[in-house]
């Protein structure tokens, strides 16, 4: 019999691993992929929470992984059509070539919250207002720290909950990693630039996974962290274009006002662009956030809520790196199961 | 001056712009422990002065972060050190230390005001 | 400043604004301080944009002034508010354009609360049915007068004789703005520009020539408030509002201060002179205040009106200084000779005007 095929819809981390544990469980992988290479975000991300590992280690491990299987890759490959007959999936790619699959995994992850339409933070519109992602790319070109006009800071500014937790922008749901990463990244800035201090404006600090708590506390006393609890709610621009930002802090009780060379927004995750266009192809079913909803949160959280579609990596939830390639383990597993017909 | 009946209110804002940060440098360096603090609350709790007083040791901690140190003085006498607050800090913070720096700080404030670092 | 980014959100927010035939209702407190201000508004927009602007002489305050001092109550005001669109109706209008900001504001909270709860609405028919047998039907468009400026600014800057520039250096004049709270903040979606880049009135001066500066404290309130300002012994939070803006503004030089809502320029303008008697300092170029204009007045200005015939003399910090920057020709003897050349006084001499 024919070994049974799968196609992988999305490349970043979560479709390269899934694609890796079906390809060394015996089946035929075809990874498909938008952009003009694998990696997804994290092509454009510096070092990793909790332990500053490169990002591109990571990234390196799982190419080299899928280069051993041979994993079928195709890049500048939109999927624009799908139909299911019988037990089988007809993949259309760029509206020209067409595949056939006995199973699919969703895999097209997340987009980044666009700043801008949080309008009283002025992204876009204040030179020294970046997001989190910005100051990924910043550290990874490796060049001086300075912000967009230059300066080398001496107070930063770092914003949690951006585009998450807000009604106003219509997403309830916590991110879960930016506050890690904005503890993270204040860590790398205090260590990169000599004198700055920097400021962490939370709502409340989730530090949920391995290493977390340690990275909070360790951020406080070796790097000097100054952690304010308030939400940053209106940011202006002065006269040497320094950042004002209002904010209460909460366990003082009194509004404050300060003066920053360098505003960091961390952004949430959305859904992404692909899981958008993928669930409207496939009729699948969506939660409240948006993120594509599984059949059982607990007992399957892989499998989607239309036979033989699967689902991997923060399609389904925001989740950090190591979350990410767990869950796509678990993703193959299903997809085995499935193709074995054991429950 | 004119009498208008009514004057300009000082604004209440926290001002990071003028911040006093001499006392808050010399707790750090001498009992860097302070640092780690995160307001949990645990101390003021417990506090035997604070269950009888308006004393509040999780907010003077916050205040001298924040460089308001101007009423301090008055306050931080009303610490007995007993040492119950250190007892009960989750981030093991030795407070009955901070209490006695705090008041060697002020001290050394009152006598030399102009002093750029203790 | 990334100017591309503030256009993204101007363009979220662009609103409605009718074309011609406006029911005009006047603000309650504008033509005492300025008495010169809307008589400027409805000459430009009949003389020289040949608009049909209607008032009826049976209009009435909205009684925002009232609703917002808790004075009255919010039923007895949307009441008024029906008879004030009653009487829009009955002389054939259905665009209403309100001077007032705090107006404005009311007028679109009242629209919106009956729009999600109809039930109230009813009550407000019943009311106003039996107060005075009278009976209403919505206006189609509500905008504010400064947004039919803002509308019609190109068509005034084709007819004007000056522009916001400076005569002696071709610089643009440097203008802060400062929009009344009650125009966007509570529905932005009804403001042009949206609440947090607002876009009325730098709209209007930048199209004039000027430079629009966009300093820290923008979106702070003047401090009017109605409840802390009418009480004497609440007054210094009023003032100490509109001061955090002076010193906010006052390290960026503006020439002027661009204003839309009748309290604001009252605040900005008389407190600067407060604010010089209680604690001796300026905010403006050479120790003097920051001129305080309205749209209308600014209009009139760059059109070529008299500043007298518009009221400028009744500013506590003097126009001259503006006048002469940008090269408006005016008569310097004229200023307090009221009509037929009546001697209107003057005034003590003001720290704020050197």
């Amino acid at each position: 019999m024919a070994a049974k095929s799968v196609i992988v819809i999305g490349g970043g981390i979560a479709g390269m691993e899934v694609s890796n544990q079906l390809s060394s469980l015996g089946y035929e992988v075809r990874l498909i992929e938008k952009n003009d290479q694998v990696g997804g975000k994290l092509l454009n991300w510096d070092r990793l929470f909790p332990t500053f590992r490169n990002a591109g280690e990571v990234l390196q491990r799982l190419q080299q992984k899928m280069d051993q299987r041979e994993v079928i890759v195709d890049t500048n490959a939109e999927v624009t059509d799908v139909v299911k007959e019988k037990e089988t999936f007809f993949v259309t790619v760029n509206h020209s070539v067409k595949y056939h699959a006995d199973a699919l995994v969703v895999a097209t992850g997340f987009e980044l919250f666009n700043a801008q339409r949080k309008e009283e933070y002025g992204y876009g519109i204040y030179d020294n207002v970046i997001t989190s992602a910005d100051l990924e790319k910043l550290f990874k070109s490796g060049g001086k720290l300075t912000n967009p006009m230059g300066k080398v800071p001496q107070r930063i500014a770092i914003v949690h909950c951006v585009g998450s937790r807000d009604s106003k922008v219509g997403n309830h749901y916590c991110s879960k990693v930016c506050c890690v990463t904005g503890v993270k990244q204040a860590i790398e800035l205090q260590e990169q630039i000599p004198g700055v201090v920097v400021y962490c404006f939370y709502m409340d600090l989730r530090m949920y996974g391995e290493g977390f708590e340690e990275l909070y506390r360790r951020a406080q006393e070796q790097h000097n962290i100054q952690f304010i609890r308030g939400r940053v709610s209106e940011v202006s621009e002065t006269l040497d274009h320094s950042i004002q930002l209002k904010a209460e802090d909460t366990l003082a009780g009194r509004p404050l006002k300060m003066c920053v060379d360098l505003l960091v927004l961390m952004v949430g995750m959305e859904p992404g662009k692909g899981s958008v266009s993928v669930k409207n192809m496939l009729k699948l079913g969506t939660m409240d956030s948006g993120f594509l909803e599984p059949a059982d949160v607990h007992l399957s959280r892989n499998v989607s809520s239309s036979k033989g579609i699967f689902m991997a990596g923060t399609a389904i939830s925001p989740m950090s790196v190591n979350d990410t390639l767990e869950n796509a383990r678990s993703a193959a597993f299903e997809v085995h199961h499935y193709f074995q017909d054991i429950d | 001056m004119k009498n208008f009946g009514f004057k300009a209110i000082e604004p209440r804002t926290i001002d990071y712009s003028q911040f006093d940060d001499r006392l808050l440098a010399y707790l750090v360096r001498e009992e860097p422990s302070f640092g780690i603090c995160l307001s949990c609350g645990g101390c003021t709790a417990t506090c035997s002065a604070g269950n009888l007083v308006d004393f509040n040791i999780r907010r003077l901690s916050l205040h001298i972060r924040s460089g308001e140190i101007e009423n301090l003085a008055k306050e931080i006498d009303k610490c007995m050190l007993c040492g119950k607050c250190t007892l009960v800090c989750p981030r093991n913070i030795n407070l009955r230390q901070v209490v006695m720096l705090i008041k060697k700080g002020i001290v050394a404030l009152k006598e030399n005001p102009e002093i750029k670092e203790l | 400043m990334n100017i591309e980014g503030k256009k993204a959100i101007w363009n979220d927010y662009q609103k409605e604004i009718a074309d011609d035939r406006y029911f005009y209702v006047r603000s309650c407190v504008r033509q005492n301080f300025f008495p010169g201000a809307e008589t400027t508004f409805l000459r430009i927009m009949r003389e020289v944009l040949g608009k049909t602007v209607f008032e009826h002489a049976c209009h009435t305050t909205c009684t925002g002034i009232g609703y917002h001092s808790d004075i009255v109550p919010i039923e007895t005001t949307m009441t008024v508010v029906a008879r004030q669109f009653s009487v829009m109706n009955e002389s054939g209008f259905t665009n209403l354009v309100p001077s007032c900001v705090t107006s404005f504001g009311l007028y679109t909270e009242v629209l919106d609360t009956w729009h999600h709860f109809p039930q109230v609405k009813e009550n407000v028919r019943q009311h106003l049915f039996n107060a005075t047998g009278r009976t209403f039907e919505e206006p189609s468009n509500v905008a504010h007068a400064s947004d039919l400026i803002y509308k019609f600014r190109k068509e005034i800057l084709a007819k004007a004789k000056y522009r916001l520039v400076d005569k002696e250096t071709g610089e643009p004049l440097r203008i802060v703005e400062h929009i009344g709270c009650h125009y966007s903040k509570m529905f932005p979606d009804k403001g042009v520009g949206g609440a947090e880049f607002p876009r009325v009135l730098s709209g209007i001066a930048e199209e004039w020539g000027g430079e629009v500066i966009d300093y820290p404290e923008r979106r702070h309130c003047c401090g009017f408030g109605f409840r802390q300002f009418l009480v004497q012994a609440n007054r210094g939070y009023s003032l100490s509002a509109s001061k955090k803006k002076f010193e906010s503004m006052k390290p960026f030089e503006p020439d002027l201060i661009i204003t839309n809502c009748p309290g604001c320029p009252m605040f900005l303008d008389r407190w600067q002179y407060t604010l010089s008697e209680l604690e001796g300092k300026t905010y403006g170029k050479d120790g003097k205040g920051i001129p305080v204009f309205t749209f209308e007045e600014l209009a009139g200005l760059v059109l070529g009106f008299d500043p007298w015939d518009m009221g400028l003399q009744m500013h506590q910090i003097d126009a001259e200084p503006v006048l002469n920057k940008i090269g408006i020709a005016y008569d310097p003897e004229m200023k307090y000779k009221g009509l037929n050349g009546k001697n209107l006084g003057k005034p003590e001499k003001a720290i704020v005007n050197g």
